[in-house]
């Protein structure tokens, strides 16, 4: 069933799908990771202040997220984003928002819900004593977060985030419902356009297979160094 | 120093931890707390530095009130030592690091500043030669030490010890309360919580004995050791010092 595949559409359109495709995933995948960690430990903080009510709204910012399929809020985020962004700014027109932007804003909105559960825990792990201990010291809350709590929480949870980032990595293949060249985005485009839509897509999916698997790899090595340490 | 007046707290509505509990610490006194567990002993001593709250009576530290809500927390613990029953040394920093921190972050000594005050306090309780290392890489004994130099690397007026020496293992208490004896004779204010007699026989001026949240007892070491006036006191006493 192979002898019709052309499998030289892939070599010719390499060039395409990395420096153009893959750059786009990488870089979403990087920049909502990290947007998604700080607005996480953020709202992470939140829902372990003493404030009730701040604990309530992070709360259910969390459920919220939790409960929708990503596909969905990317889809409409970026078709609502120009009508907030000219309620916002009361501009006569819907306010133009590049793809990139957009698809990256929902990431980061949908990645600081899983990362600050994935934050939370790590804060918990923290025992009691090591604030009381930077309190007794002199040291104010934020400082003991900064200082104390969060660096031994985020090196608690390492292996944990490195794996949400993984998904995150995959999760940005979605973008393809707004026609956005991400890898999978490009891979399609060459697949429709040269009629090779197994070969595209069964190279996007080693591609992805591939990346994840060498990160995974990489995480548990991390994870088996980590417990050494302590 | 530190006057205690009158301090009521509950954990909830009903469970009351301490009751009308009043005395006070001199300048220069070394004052043993001790009792049976789950007396309020603990949560007395951090009532001291605010770091458990209180709803009725009011602590008066080196003349500042510690339960106004206008009180500097942060700058009014800066003053007071504390020294846990866990070391909470902090597992990410070295030793020196942990000397050092507080220093910078809440006096705003340089960095050269804190090395060389954290360098003279390990000396001083003999851990120069872990400077360098990590707290999982030493003794409880060894961590304990480094817990103590840490809180006088910030200088302060008075140190509070909460049970020091109840995590350790036999062999290493001495070396802690070593440290500790030293510092009464240098005239420290300290107010510890233990079950160390041979050390509140030792340094001590006072002994506070405490029982379900209440002072039972609050004598001179002399007349403490010598004749307890309460029953629970006697019994107490009778029952760590028999064996």
């Amino acid at each position: 069933m192979f002898d019709n595949l052309d499998f030289d559409v892939i070599r010719r359109s390499l060039p395409y799908l990395f420096f153009d495709g893959m750059t786009f995933t990488l870089m979403l995948t990087a920049l909502a990771a990290l947007g998604g960690l700080v607005f996480g430990t953020l709202i992470a903080l939140m829902r372990l202040s003493s404030y009730k009510l701040l604990g309530r709204i992070a709360g259910l910012y969390v459920d919220f997220m939790r409960s929708l399929p990503l596909v969905l809020v990317i889809f409409w985020f970026y078709f609502l984003v120009p009508y907030i962004g000219q309620w916002l700014t009361g501009a006569p027109r819907p306010i133009r928002v590049g793809a990139f932007t957009s698809t990256l804003v929902t990431f980061i909105m949908f990645e600081a819900a899983y990362f600050s559960e994935i934050m939370r825990a790590g804060i918990q792990s923290i025992s009691k004593g090591q604030p009381q201990a930077a309190s007794a010291l002199g040291l104010t809350y934020s400082q003991s977060m900064r200082y104390i709590v969060l660096p031994q929480a985020f090196r608690n949870m390492l292996p944990v985030l490195l794996t949400q980032t993984i998904v995150l990595f995959q999760d940005t293949s979605l973008v393809y419902v707004l026609s956005i060249p991400d890898f999978l985005g490009a891979a399609s485009k060459v697949a429709q356009r040269d009629g090779r839509l197994v070969e595209m897509y069964l190279f996007a999916a080693a591609v992805y297979f591939a990346i994840s698997c060498l990160a995974s790899y990489g995480v548990r090595r991390l994870q088996a160094r980590i417990a050494i340490v302590r | 120093m530190i006057e205690i007046s009158h301090v009521n707290k509950w954990y909830g509505p009903n469970f009351q931890v301490l009751k009308d509990c009043t005395t006070r610490v001199a300048k220069g006194e070394v004052v043993v707390v001790c009792g049976p567990s789950g007396s309020g002993k603990s949560t007395l001593i951090k009532c001291v530095n605010a770091l458990e709250p209180f709803q009725e009576g009011q602590i008066i530290l080196d003349g500042i009130k510690v339960n106004d809500p206008r009180t500097d927390l942060p700058k009014l613990r800066a003053r007071v030592g504390m020294v846990f029953q866990h070391f909470e040394l902090f597992p990410h920093l070295r030793i020196i690091e942990n000397l050092c921190l507080a220093q910078e972050k809440v006096l705003g000594r340089s960095h050269d500043e804190a090395v060389a005050r954290g360098e003279k306090l390990l000396e001083r309780v003999g851990l120069t030669a872990h400077a360098s290392k990590y707290p999982a890489e030493l003794s409880g004994g060894q961590q304990q030490r480094v817990a103590i130099a840490r809180a006088l690397a910030m200088d302060p007026i008075a140190m509070l010890f909460d049970e020091p020496t109840s995590a350790l293992d036999p062999e290493m208490i001495s070396e802690v309360l070593d440290v500790m004896v030293d510092l009464a004779h240098e005239g420290m204010t300290m107010m510890v919580v233990t079950h160390e007699m041979g050390f509140a026989s030792k340094v001590a001026h006072r002994v506070i004995f405490m029982d379900r949240g209440e002072i039972v007892e609050d004598a001179l070491k002399t007349e403490f050791f010598g004749s307890p006036r309460s029953e629970r006191a006697q019994q107490f006493l009778s029952k760590i010092l028999s064996h």
